[in-house]
């Protein structure tokens, strides 16, 4: 029979320890624990959709679909339609990621594709990042106080320019969808900003060295090979850009005018959304409250909408190399 | 045997060597001058608002600055001095709440994200919905706390409430907390883990002794922006903390916060309040960008 070289090592150094009961119960505990923190995310979640749309029940028996088509916002004969809003979100937000796209991926190109010394680069990507900071009704403040004066004789000549089209027929009188569409430009240029750069950044280097190699320039690369390869990331980027500017609401609501009454005119006041919930609901009641449910209930379909599309994309369209 | 011929370089003439000069007048190369050039302009216009805005809040907001301004109440509408001490004070306060209920939270599912989910159907249903969540609308999270809070009075039969605010505030900081710190602890080298329960450490002592110490890093600086971004929302306390022109009376009444001070007073015809607006603004610009210079550094140190 063979005898262990080393007896002593078999008593007791392998026996299994046994976890004591605490050990295991603090192990479970904390197991469980984490999984109830990580379904508030679901129950919160749920919970908005629940009190919102509990809240716009009344509102959407009483209205049904006219409330989306119908533009009479009358508190006095409780007759609501929240056309002018979504109409006014849908436009403000549209028309700022219009300008916003090209400046952002065109700020994000210049400042990754090596045009300028490293130093200088960092510094622009700091200080698109710390505009991403200023907070939003800082930026109302800014917009009422000085950028709308200052863009006012700008807006003076679209008018006089273009005055004879239904967009621009109206004089311009401070607060209007056209300073609202600025700041929004404003707000949303460091996401996209942020998101191109992250998505040009991550391009393989193979894919630029192939395209310097058979002999293209720099922006023949840039157009042909660099942002096709980058475009799902920077489209995504783009889509979480636009759920941001519909859903966003200070700013707007400082420089938009919350008009009551509908104009095609970009130089006249408009609303939105979110900006009619900013200004009523505090003050609402009975109905009122109902219907201000019901646009922030299409508010949060939208901005779903959008946010699921942008993850989509990320997804599916995104080259694999 | 003859020597064979030298080899003479004059096939070299036949070359074209002007290709290889850089010839400034070629269309590509005035199209990529072009291009250079607007994609600067663009990133000019970017910077822009940025610098003009800071200027203004620093030159309007920093000249109002004393101790007075920061040590006092707003005045009634119409009349003078008056300071801004109470909505200081509100914002901090509203914050803290908000970041006492958000961090616990946030962190806790984020480390069941990382370390314990299989990446199942639920880890995935989490993730999502905390993107979806990211995405909110903030305006729709000051609903949603008025809905549950505010109107149903859970807390002593209180209505509009710091407590509130810092609730709604709190939504908005969640999934950012969540994010990070799924992200953090996912830098984490598995060996780190192996390593722990090879000495025998539990499941929980190495996720709280190891991995989250280990990961502390990107937490935070998450986490510090994550405040940032709550003390300078607005929209979600409008209708939550509302607005108070007294000091803090506890939280559980309304209360008042520099955000909601910079709304309220921007659009009033007094020139008093408008003041007290930029002043306002100049603190909260100030503590956001400190906060953020602040989670810079905390991920500078980390990488020396």
């Amino acid at each position: 029979m063979p005898t262990d070289p080393n007896p002593a090592l078999n008593a007791d150094a392998f026996t299994l320890r046994r976890r004591p009961p605490a050990e295991k119960v603090v192990d479970l505990g904390f197991r469980q624990l984490t999984l109830l923190l990580a379904s508030t995310v679901a129950i919160v979640l749920l919970g908005i959709f629940l009190t919102v749309f509990q809240g716009a029940r009344e509102a959407i028996a009483t209205f049904g679909l006219n409330f989306l088509t119908t533009s009479n916002w009358d508190p006095v004969n409780e007759q609501y339609g929240a056309f002018i809003a979504i109409y006014g979100t849908l436009v403000s937000s549209l028309l700022a990621l219009l300008i916003a796209v090209p400046l952002g991926v065109g700020t994000a190109i210049f400042i990754t594709e090596d045009l300028i010394p490293t130093a200088l680069r960092d510094a622009i990507g700091l200080m698109v990042e710390l505009l991403a900071a200023i907070p939003s009704v800082v930026l109302g403040l800014w917009a009422i106080f000085v950028m709308e004066p200052a863009i006012r004789p700008a807006l003076n000549l679209l008018h006089s320019l273009l005055g004879w089209s239904p967009f621009f027929n109206t004089v311009p009188q401070g607060p209007g969808m056209a300073p609202a569409i600025l700041i929004l430009v404003v707000m949303v240029l460091p996401i996209i900003t942020a998101i191109s750069r992250d998505a040009l950044n991550q391009v393989p280097i193979e894919l630029r060295q192939g395209a310097y190699g058979v002999g293209t320039t720099r922006w023949g690369a840039i157009f042909s090979v660099i942002l096709p390869a980058a475009i799902s990331a920077i489209t995504g980027g783009v889509m979480l850009a636009l759920g941001r500017a519909m859903g966003e609401t200070m700013a707007v609501t400082m420089i938009i005018g919350n008009a009551l009454n509908f104009d095609l005119s970009l130089l006249a006041p408009g609303n939105t959304i979110a900006s009619m919930l900013a200004n009523q609901f505090g003050e609402a009641d009975g109905i009122q409250v109902s219907a201000l449910m019901y646009a922030a209930l299409i508010l949060m379909v939208l901005t779903f909408s959008v946010n699921v599309a942008a993850q989509w994309i990320v997804r599916r369209l995104s080259l694999r190399y | 045997m003859a020597n064979p011929a030298p080899i003479t370089y004059a096939t070299s003439a036949l070359f074209d060597r002007r290709p290889l000069h850089f010839d400034p007048s070629l269309r590509r190369n005035r199209f990529n001058l072009l291009f250079t050039t607007i994609a600067g302009v663009f990133a000019a216009i970017a910077v822009l608002p940025l610098v003009l805005v800071l200027v203004h809040v620093l030159v309007q907001g920093g000249r109002l600055i004393s101790f007075g301004m920061l040590s006092q109440l707003p005045p009634p509408p119409g009349l003078d001095g008056g300071g801004i001490g109470n909505a200081i004070l509100g914002t901090i306060l509203v914050t803290l709440i908000a970041s006492l209920i958000a961090i616990p939270v946030g962190v806790g599912g984020g480390v069941y994200l990382s370390e314990y989910s299989s990446r199942g159907w639920f880890a995935q249903f989490v993730g999502f919905g905390n993107d979806v969540l990211a995405g909110v609308p903030s305006i729709i999270a000051g609903v949603f706390v008025y809905g549950v809070v505010v109107t149903t009075r859970i807390f002593f039969d209180q209505s509009y409430s710091a407590m509130a605010g810092g609730i709604a505030l709190a939504v908005l900081m969640l999934p950012t907390v969540i994010k990070t710190t799924d992200e953090g602890l996912k830098l984490v080298p598995q060996e780190l883990r192996w390593g722990a329960y090879g000495v025998g450490a539990s499941k929980f002592v190495t996720v709280t002794r190891i991995t989250l110490p280990s990961a502390f890093t990107p937490i935070a600086t998450g986490v510090v922006l994550a405040i940032a971004r709550a003390a300078g929302e607005t929209a979600p306390l409008i209708f939550t903390a509302l607005f108070s022109p007294f000091w803090p009376e506890g939280v559980f009444s309304p209360i008042a916060t520099m955000s909601v001070l910079i709304f309220n007073f921007a659009i009033m015809p007094y020139e008093v309040q408008n003041a007290l607006a930029w002043a306002a603004s100049f603190v909260l610009v100030m503590m956001i960008l400190g906060a953020n210079l602040l989670a810079r550094w905390i991920s500078r140190m980390a990488k020396v």
